[in-house]
């Protein structure tokens, strides 16, 4: 307002010199090769000869890929193990460490394995539940149990991912909703208490509605973020053993980089892009995400 | 009728044991948390071939360092095999310096071609400001992997394959997460400073480098820090781009060094010495700048 109008020539100008970096970054590998990717899902493309236009061939192709609908699966049952049991130890978590705690080493500590590389993570829980050196194992036998191929066993393998992204993002979402804890009013909790609200009433009625757009935040961005996972499944059990922890990013790397179908794994990643759309506008609707009850 | 639920108002002869049992439950997270840590340290220290004795003492076996000097590359092949190594080329001290040149190229690309953008977004007035501003959101909602074939396709009809042009590309002029993470700042900066430098006949240009940064160091210091762990923790991009020996960063040379195992037996003192020097610089972000993670976790929950 207080800029006079005749420098708006001069300042749109200036504006747009300060947008241009972004602007290239933003066309050249964001918005082009969105389009561009939608493109390569119609074609046939091994890189070595020209792509082939092929319309609408990859989509029916996945339609009766065995390995693609293997793949969903156990991307869904990976993100089922995953996040109820994160969401809810990461909340006893957070209230736990607002009963008693605002430490700030405390809370540093527990963020600290989710600021690590998730390459490096994989790598200490393969050596951690190694079948045979492992210390995890070392410490079952020694309590008179049997040893567990924790990542070599079909049926362990992805609860034993689980376990390890857990592991990793559990003092991340704590602190999340610690944060959203600390900004509820304390008067809201007397008004409770005088009114003879009892703890667990406290907690369902006070704390938990509350705590709604923190809670949505926490479950929209980690379910994405673990429909998602790659590193910790590359480093450890590569898809293994017998296709039991093939998720849909391993799939698309394993189309697109060692079987060269360029066309095939840029479809199944925009398959993949429209199921998180689905997933996202469904868990808002179900959390009613505008909403506040305060 | 207690007003408050932290005991102080409770009798004192009830002794607090739910609070005991809370603590206990704490140190109990906080020692799942940190023990793998302290695991990885251990094994590093340990001689190569004790690895297999005493699988579970809490301390190092034969503590030693030439795991540290097996993977830095300071130890010739044979003095390696003959401690019980693997003896294979691990180029660790090349991989830090890979990571520190692309992640040092990203921070600085993108904090200042990210914080100009931001900074038009957020005050200067132009044709189409909104509607290239929703562009911008829309992106963030695009998985990675959409854009990562498409990129690894450009990159390499550009040559970029193996160089850290390649590796550093779509991430050194802007994130749509930079752009809207500073924006959202500079819309909080008090307009009444700039308005002041400005009716003093300052310019655009020197009113964001000389008033607009200095004020808002906090919010580019924390976009600094998230572009950086983000940056040295990268793997996909990195690996497909950039896995020649030249060019390959630290959690590439880790992926490689685990995959190069023969069979079965991996040489765990050195896996996990690589995995020391990889958590190093993580570790000392984390302490000089710990408290300003945190309160950039409570801003937004960034990623």
């Amino acid at each position: 307002m207080a800029r006079p109008r005749r420098r708006l020539g001069r300042e749109s100008l200036t504006a747009f010199l300060f947008v241009l970096p972004s602007l290239i970054g933003f066309i050249t590998f964001f918005a082009v090769p969105a389009v561009r990717g939608l493109w390569i899902s119609f074609t046939n493309w091994d890189l070595l000869r020209p792509a082939q236009f092929i319309g609408l061939g990859n989509y029916a192709r996945l339609l009766q890929d065995g390995e693609f609908w293997n793949a969903l699966t156990v991307t869904i049952y990976y993100v089922l193990l995953n996040i109820p049991l994160q969401t809810v130890l990461a909340m006893v978590i957070a209230v736990m460490m607002h009963r008693l705690t605002d430490s700030v080493v405390i809370k540093g500590l527990l963020i600290l394995p989710w600021l690590m590389p998730p390459v490096v993570v994989g790598l200490i829980w393969l050596w951690i539940l190694d079948p045979n050196l492992g210390i995890l194992n070392v410490a079952l036998k020694s309590l008179g149990l049997p040893a567990v191929a924790f990542l070599g066993l079909p049926q362990w393998a992805m609860p034993s991912i689980a376990m390890i992204n857990i592991w990793q993002y559990v003092g991340y979402t704590a602190l999340l909703i610690f944060a959203g804890l600390q900004s509820i009013p304390p008067s809201v909790y007397e008004a409770a208490s005088i009114d003879g609200a009892s703890e667990s009433q406290m907690f369902w009625k006070v704390t938990v509605p509350l705590l709604r757009p923190v809670l949505v935040f926490v479950l929209v961005t980690s379910v994405i973020g673990s429909f998602q996972i790659f590193d910790t499944i590359a480093i450890t059990t590569k898809g293994g053993p017998v296709n039991a922890t093939k998720v849909l990013n391993w799939y698309i790397y394993e189309q697109a980089f060692s079987r060269f179908n360029m066309g095939y794994a840029t479809t199944i990643s925009i398959v993949l892009f429209l199921i998180l759309i689905v997933v996202s506008l469904i868990q808002m609707r179900l959390l009613r995400a505008g909403e506040s009850d305060l | 009728m207690a007003p408050n639920v932290t005991g102080a108002y409770r009798p004192k002869q009830q002794f607090p044991w739910g609070k005991i049992l809370a603590w206990m439950a704490m140190a109990l997270l906080l020692f799942v948390t940190l023990f793998p840590f302290w695991w990885v340290l251990r094994t590093a220290l340990t001689a190569p071939r004790a690895v297999f004795q005493n699988t579970g003492s809490l301390l190092p076996v034969q503590t030693t360092l030439i795991n540290f000097q097996r993977v830095l590359g300071l130890v010739d092949p044979q003095t390696a095999i003959a401690m019980g190594g693997s003896g294979q080329a691990i180029n660790f001290a090349r991989a830090l310096i890979n990571s520190i040149i692309v992640s040092g190229l990203v921070v600085v690309g993108q904090t200042t071609f990210c914080a100009m953008a931001a900074y038009a977004f957020a005050r200067l007035r132009f044709p189409f400001r909104n509607g290239l501003f929703t562009l911008y959101i829309s992106a963030l909602m695009v998985p990675a992997i959409v854009t990562t074939i498409p990129n690894f396709i450009l990159v390499r009809q550009l040559g970029w394959l193996n160089t850290f042009a390649g590796i550093v590309a779509p991430t050194f002029l802007m994130t749509p997460f930079a752009v809207f993470f500073l924006r959202q700042f500079f819309l909080g900066v008090n307009r009444e400073v700039e308005e002041a430098a400005y009716i003093d006949g300052a310019s655009v240009w020197l009113v964001f480098w000389r008033v607009v940064v200095p004020i808002t160091v906090p919010a580019l210091t924390t976009l600094a820090i998230v572009t950086l762990i983000n940056t040295w923790n990268s793997y996909l991009w990195p690996l497909i781009v950039g896995s020649d020996e030249s060019v390959r960063v630290l959690t590439v040379a880790l992926g490689i060094f685990r995959s190069q195992t023969p069979q079965g037996a991996p040489d765990w003192t050195g896996l996990m010495a690589g995995t020391t020097l990889a958590i190093i610089p993580t570790f000392l972000i984390f302490v000089l700048l710990g408290r300003r993670i945190l309160d950039s976790i409570q801003f937004t929950g960034f990623k």
